[in-house]
């Protein structure tokens, strides 16, 4: 049953790593020029310990002679070693090619991996983000690749030599003593199984092992992060306490691992000497009787020489250190199992939003319709995020959203650029069904500034002309007078040509909140929709924006906000309570009329001011 | 110079490990000789044996039996012994470096947690991490495989070099010059390998860095359909990776394939030079010394040519560990770096202690069971005697400056004075200098000049631990650790039971969404409290505050980042948290503040204006304008 299913396993595995294989393209040529390559390196490799044994057995006959020929020896050193420089120059030869053809191959098959990897997940639906989490999405590109790239590297490095050389050994030893091959049929069996037991002990240990690593990391990193509560706490030894506690385990994991591999050594060694051992007792008997059996020297096909002894002993140790290396090889693809994993499940991953067949190029206008639309985040989530919405929004109204965390918001706005599909109805922009248009032209016509500002490293300029990469200067600097951004981006030295770190963290939060407006404006949008956008703008600020934005002709605005004073001179705003429409409505009648409205008035009000 | 010093310090972390464990690693170093005579001696024996096996050939079998069974026992009991000592000192190392890795991790964790806060502010979070993770592996590779691959190298060097030397001197000479050829390789090849590698190091953090960026970004990207534009970006990044990865492959792939065939060469030279020895009858120069009358033998090349081999498999053994180490020394560097940061240091003697009223109305010291109240117990070192304080809660702040650099001070001139019960609340931008304040009065850092007093005690005199555990804190960032919501808020008081967690939970208004989640407060809960909300976490945060029962409150910024609903659900339990309690109030909103005692404005490290929400409008100061929106706080 268990058995099954490894096997299953292993299928699988070999089928993913194909898979993973295809991204090898152009350098496809370097890998089977490196596969070539150390073929004739480890075929050479073999040859050359065979003819220095020649050599031995040649100057021993020479030195058994009572007169020794002092130029046949000069003779004969000098054609062996001519032979055998120049193979290993050869051999010096293809190593050095074999490892540039190798590194040639890895680094491009772990590139080309890369990239399809990323863009991969360019197509992918927020959809397809939410199911993986960001920080794996690293991991899958980074860590993962690596791994795959240094275990691909072994492959074609050591499952070529192997198996050659395991080849090349066992007919060496069958030619130069079939009577004795008998031996291997104790060895081979005993070094697998032990290679048998061991492996997959040591990689379920490891697996294990990997995720407590991963546990006292994280143990860590909390601790650092928190240190401050834990020195206000004075909770120091009680951190220490617990670290050492799962430290020690993981120690004892780590030694039970440790001992197995370090066992597997001095048992292969004791292998090896067993079947010298045998070789050499059983091998002299042969001889000798050999020996005594036709004392005349003859010697027939198939008999045993001293000379082939030793040779045997030679080869013997050869074939059961290729089936290390084989082991060594699996074990390496093994641990690299869970990463070829992960970057598999990104490359096969389907982007849930795509275009249909015949999209549509052209956004008419921003008028907005949702026709009884209702959304789940997960198709097996029990809990509508979206319930039945019929909302008309006309082309160049103004809305303001309101309503607290969890009451699906940013969700509403989200269906507008097909961020997400909607699980039920439809929603229509300038009439319509936004699933008919080209998304990129959607995209395009439907600026959203996110709830979470992402700024990119690069000039304010650079980062500006996302909305639009052929913007020129007086168009960005008209965009920024609008957001409010002007101003203070006239402070800086640099002015527009300021660099923003990774993130933009050397901006203040309103102010990354202004570009992040302004990069939006400069879409020219249909449609421009502002998510909690100018949560970290001072009221004043806040109150030009919104004046700079009304003077934008004919584009619909939605504008989501916490603060009822960016809402309350919309055309029409809407209140969502868990997913519902709770009341639509000027802030007037709303105050009349809508009790969650009129608590979040209350409650910003009697504290006077939003601050 | 510097590299002299790092050398030592791989040194200081043998030395350590050998110290923790000395008989047992005594026992290894002994075991890893024996097993290294194994490839030593079995050779020799073999070629003893095969020769008695050609005399059994020429003279029959029971003219060598005695000898040759007596050959035979003496090879395989050199086998046992090999294999025997092999066995146990893998064993050991595997078993003591394991558990020297433990202890050296407590160490680093123990010697971690002792440190100033002004560390961790000084060391970024992902460089101590590094510490822990990468640095630490490079030591469990040095100590579980590179220390006794190179004890049985060096061993086997030794010996083979000895018996080379007693052989021939002049064909040693060749092999020693052809080990030279073979350092400088891997100098030049290996050195050119590990610069590739750390060029490959760079631009896989900076690969990491653009995926990061752009992972994090993903949701920009789509709505400004950047798709194209990135994978542009990415694609410029990956072939430079790719071509440094090739580059630090080349180098290390070809290392071996040259040592290799150096060796190769080596073994022809030697044969060659062997034969013309013979040849041209050149004495014999050995260990013994120089003979005249003798030239080398046949026999002598022939035992010779198979010591080259093993001599020289030896140095690409050695070179295959010099990236090993060079890491570890790297690592050990930076872990040693950390282990010889000083502690904080602590000379406080004022303790805080659990005691009653006796009848006469005096403080003194009592068990957890009787206890009504918490005081400072203050030995005098004058006269022997010691003295009670009831702990209130009283803070006073008189002249103070304070600059985290010497020459740079932050904050100028700060007097104030918190009375129990009391609250005051700072405002400012950021780098105004309020989260400073806070940083004084629990002493993560100490003041420059000035007093602070606590309880009428100048808080210098006071341990440490004790101030600290006097003092609750809420802060931006929950920080929750891995557990249980229970355990979490049990991190406030570890003797508090079940019953005072609810309590304290109720109280801070966690309750009601504890006992919804589906294990209640049992409910499994990550560090960074990811399956939580940022109100849930913060009521939590508040609640362990709560649980601590202490007498001063720091609270900075928090109720920022949560909407406004929720942050009323916050500021109710926060309500209840304060109630009777001297607080310190950080906070972005000004909404948050207007019933302190009293109100700071902070601007660059001074009280520019003070007192309660009402006289502060009444200036029509910096804070006015503040609250009326004129000015955005960041």
């Amino acid at each position: 049953m268990k058995k099954t299913k490894n096997k299953t396993n292993a299928l699988h595995i070999l089928k993913k790593f194909k898979f993973l294989f295809h991204s090898v393209r152009q350098y496809k040529k370097y890998a089977i020029l490196s596969i070539v390559f150390v073929a004739i390196e480890t075929l050479l490799e073999c040859i050359i310990p065979f003819i220095m044994q020649l050599l031995v057995d040649e100057l021993g006959m020479i030195s058994a002679n009572p007169v020794v020929d002092k130029t046949g020896l000069l003779n004969t050193v000098l054609m062996y070693a001519g032979i055998l420089l120049l193979l290993a120059a050869f051999s010096l030869l293809f190593g050095i090619l074999a490892g540039r053809m190798s590194a040639y191959a890895s680094s491009g098959f772990a590139r080309n991996l890369r990239e399809d990897e990323f863009k991969k997940i360019t197509t992918f639906s927020f959809q397809n983000i939410d199911k993986f989490h960001t920080s794996s999405l690293i991991t899958r590109q980074t860590t993962d690749v690596t791994n795959i790239q240094f275990a691909f590297m072994l492959c074609v490095r050591i499952a070529v030599r192997a198996p050659l050389m395991f080849i090349f050994a066992f007919t060496m030893a069958c030619i130069v003593a079939a009577p004795m091959t008998w031996i291997f049929a104790i060895t081979v069996p005993l070094i697998t199984i032990l290679m048998v037991i061991i492996i997959p002990i040591a990689t379920r240990l490891f697996v294990k092992l990997f995720r407590k690593y991963d546990d006292l990391n994280e143990q860590v990193e909390e601790d650092v992060r928190g240190m401050r509560v834990v020195k206000t706490y004075a909770r120091e030894d009680f951190q220490k306490e617990k670290f050492r506690k799962e430290s020690e385990e993981m120690g004892r994991g780590f030694q039970k691992v440790e001992r197995l591999l370090s066992a597997t050594n001095p048992g292969i060694q004791f292998v090896m000497y067993i079947s010298m051992c045998l070789i050499l007792f059983v091998g002299s008997m042969v001889c000798i009787k050999l020996a005594t059996a036709n004392p005349d020297g003859t010697i027939t096909f198939g008999a045993l020489t001293i000379g082939s002894i030793t040779a045997l002993i030679t080869y013997s140790a050869q074939v059961l250190s290729s089936l290390m290396m084989v082991a060594m090889v699996l074990f390496m693809i093994v641990m690299a199992v869970p990463a070829i994993n992960r970057v598999y499940e990104v490359l096969v991953e389907e982007p849930s939003i795509k275009n249909n067949d015949h999209p549509i190029y052209e956004v008419k206008d921003g008028d907005i319709v949702f026709e009884n639309v209702s959304f789940k985040y997960k198709e097996d989530a029990q809990k509508f995020a979206l319930q039945n919405i019929n909302l008309h929004i006309k082309n160049g109204e103004t809305i303001g959203i309101i309503g607290g965390t969890g009451s699906s918001k940013s969700t509403l706005v989200n269906l507008l650029s097909r961020f997400y599909d909607a699980t039920e109805g439809s929603v229509k922009i300038g009439g319509v069904d936004v699933k008919d248009y080209d998304i990129k032209t959607l995209r395009n016509n439907v600026a959203m500034v996110l709830q979470k500002n992402v700024l990119f490293s690069g000039t304010i300029k650079d980062n500006l002309k996302w909305g639009n990469k052929d913007a020129t200067d007086e168009e960005i600097i008209k965009a920024a007078k609008v957001a409010q951004a002007d101003p203070f981006i006239q402070t800086f030295l640099k002015g527009y040509d300021s660099w923003i770190e990774q993130g933009g963290v050397n901006v203040s939060g309103g102010q990354r909140q202004r570009l992040c407006i302004a990069r939006a404006l400069l879409k020219n949008p249909k449609v421009l929709i502002l998510d909690d956008s100018t949560s970290a703008v001072d009221t004043k600020t806040d109150a030009y924006i919104r004046k700079g934005l009304k003077e934008l002709q004919g584009v619909t605005k939605i504008i989501i906000a916490q603060r009822i004073s960016s809402v309350q001179d919309a055309d029409r705003i809407l209140v969502m309570d868990n997913g519902e429409l709770s009341g639509v409505g000027t802030h007037e009648e709303l105050l009349k009329n809508n009790a969650i409205y009129q608590e979040v008035y209350e409650i910003q009000n009697r504290i006077g001011g939003a601050h | 110079m510097k590299n002299v010093k790092k050398k030592h310090v791989l040194l200081r972390c043998i030395k350590d490990f050998y110290k923790s464990h000395p008989i047992a690693l005594t026992i290894a170093v002994i075991c890893v000789f024996l097993s290294s005579l194994g490839p030593i001696c079995a050779p020799l024996m073999l070629q003893n044996i095969v020769g008695l096996i050609e005399d059994g050939v020429r003279n029959g079998f029971d003219s060598i039996s005695s000898q040759y069974y007596q050959s035979m026992t003496t090879l395989i009991c050199a086998y046992i012994v090999a294999i025997g000592a092999g066995f146990t000192y893998s064993q050991i190392t595997a078993n003591y470096a394991q558990k020297y890795m433990h202890e050296l991790r407590c160490r680093l964790f123990d010697h971690m947690q002792d440190l100033p806060i002004s560390y961790f502010d000084r060391h970024d979070k992902g460089e101590i991490m590094s510490t822990f993770t990468n640095d630490i592996d490079t030591i469990r590779q040095l100590l579980s495989q590179s220390l006794s691959t190179m004890l049985i190298c060096s061993v086997t060097f030794i010996s083979v070099l000895v018996i080379m030397l007693y052989s021939s001197i002049i064909l040693s000479i060749v092999v020693l010059i052809g080990a030279a050829v073979m350092i400088v390789v891997v100098k030049t090849v290996g050195g050119r390998s590990a610069r590739n590698f750390r060029a490959q190091q760079e631009v896989l953090a900076k690969q990491e860095g653009f995926v990061e960026e752009m992972m994090n970004g993903l949701k920009v990207i789509k709505s400004f359909t950047h798709e194209e534009e990135s994978v542009e970006n990415f694609t410029v990044i990956a072939d430079k990776l790719c071509e440094v990865s090739t580059n630090a492959n080349k180098y290390a792939n070809i290392l071996m394939p040259i040592l290799g065939n150096i060796g190769n060469f080596l073994y022809v030279l030697v044969a060659f030079c062997g034969a013309l020895l013979f040849i041209y009858d050149v004495p014999v120069l050995d260990l013994t010394g120089l003979h005249t009358d003798q030239t080398i033998t046949i026999a002598v090349i022939v035992s010779f040519l198979p010591m080259v081999r093993q001599f020289t498999n030896n140095v690409a053994e050695v070179a295959n560990q010099v990236n090993p180490i060079a890491m570890a020394i790297g690592g050990t560097s930076r872990v040693y770096e950390l282990l010889d940061q000083e502690k904080e240091v602590d000379n406080g003697y004022v303790t805080l202690v659990m005691g009653k009223y006796d009848r006469d109305g005096n403080i003194v010291e009592c068990s957890r069971k009787e206890h009504t109240l918490w005081a400072w117990k203050h030995p005098h070192t004058a006269d022997g005697s010691i003295t009670y304080t009831l702990l209130q809660g009283d803070i006073r702040m008189f002249n103070v400056d304070f600059g985290y650099v010497e020459d740079k001070i932050v904050l100028h001139d700060v007097s104030l004075y918190a009375k129990p019960g009391q609250k005051i609340a700072f405002v400012g931008a950021t780098g105004a200098g309020k989260t400073t304040i806070t940083n004084l009065i629990n002493r993560f850092y100490d003041i420059a000049d000035g007093k602070v007093r606590y309880d009428g005690i100048n808080i210098n005199k006071i341990k440490k631990k004790d101030l600290r555990r006097s003092l609750g804190m809420v802060l931006q960032d929950t920080n929750l650790f891995s557990g249980t919501i229970m355990d979490n808020i049990r991190y406030g008081r570890l003797d508090a039971t079940d019953e005072e967690c609810i309590e304290a939970a109720k109280l801070a208004n966690a309750h009601s969404f504890i006992e919804r989640l589906p294990q209640g407060y049992n409910t499994y809960i990550k560090g960074n409290g990811s399956s939580l909300s940022q109100g849930q976490a913060q009521l939590l945060s508040i609640a362990r505050a709560a649980v601590s029962q202490c007498p001063v409150l720091i609270l900075d910024e928090a109720t920022s980042s949560i909407d406004t609903r929720t942050e009323q659900i916050v500021l109710k339990g926060m309500e209840n948290l304060m109630e009777g309690k001297t607080v310190f109030l950080i906070a972005h909103r000004l909404s948050t503040i207007q019933d302190a005692e009293a109100i700071m404005v902070l601007d660059h490290g001074r009280i520019i204006e003070r007192g309660t929400h009402d006289q502060l409008i009444e200036m029509k100061g910096y804070y006015y304008q503040l609250y009326t929106g004129a000015f955005e706080l960041e």
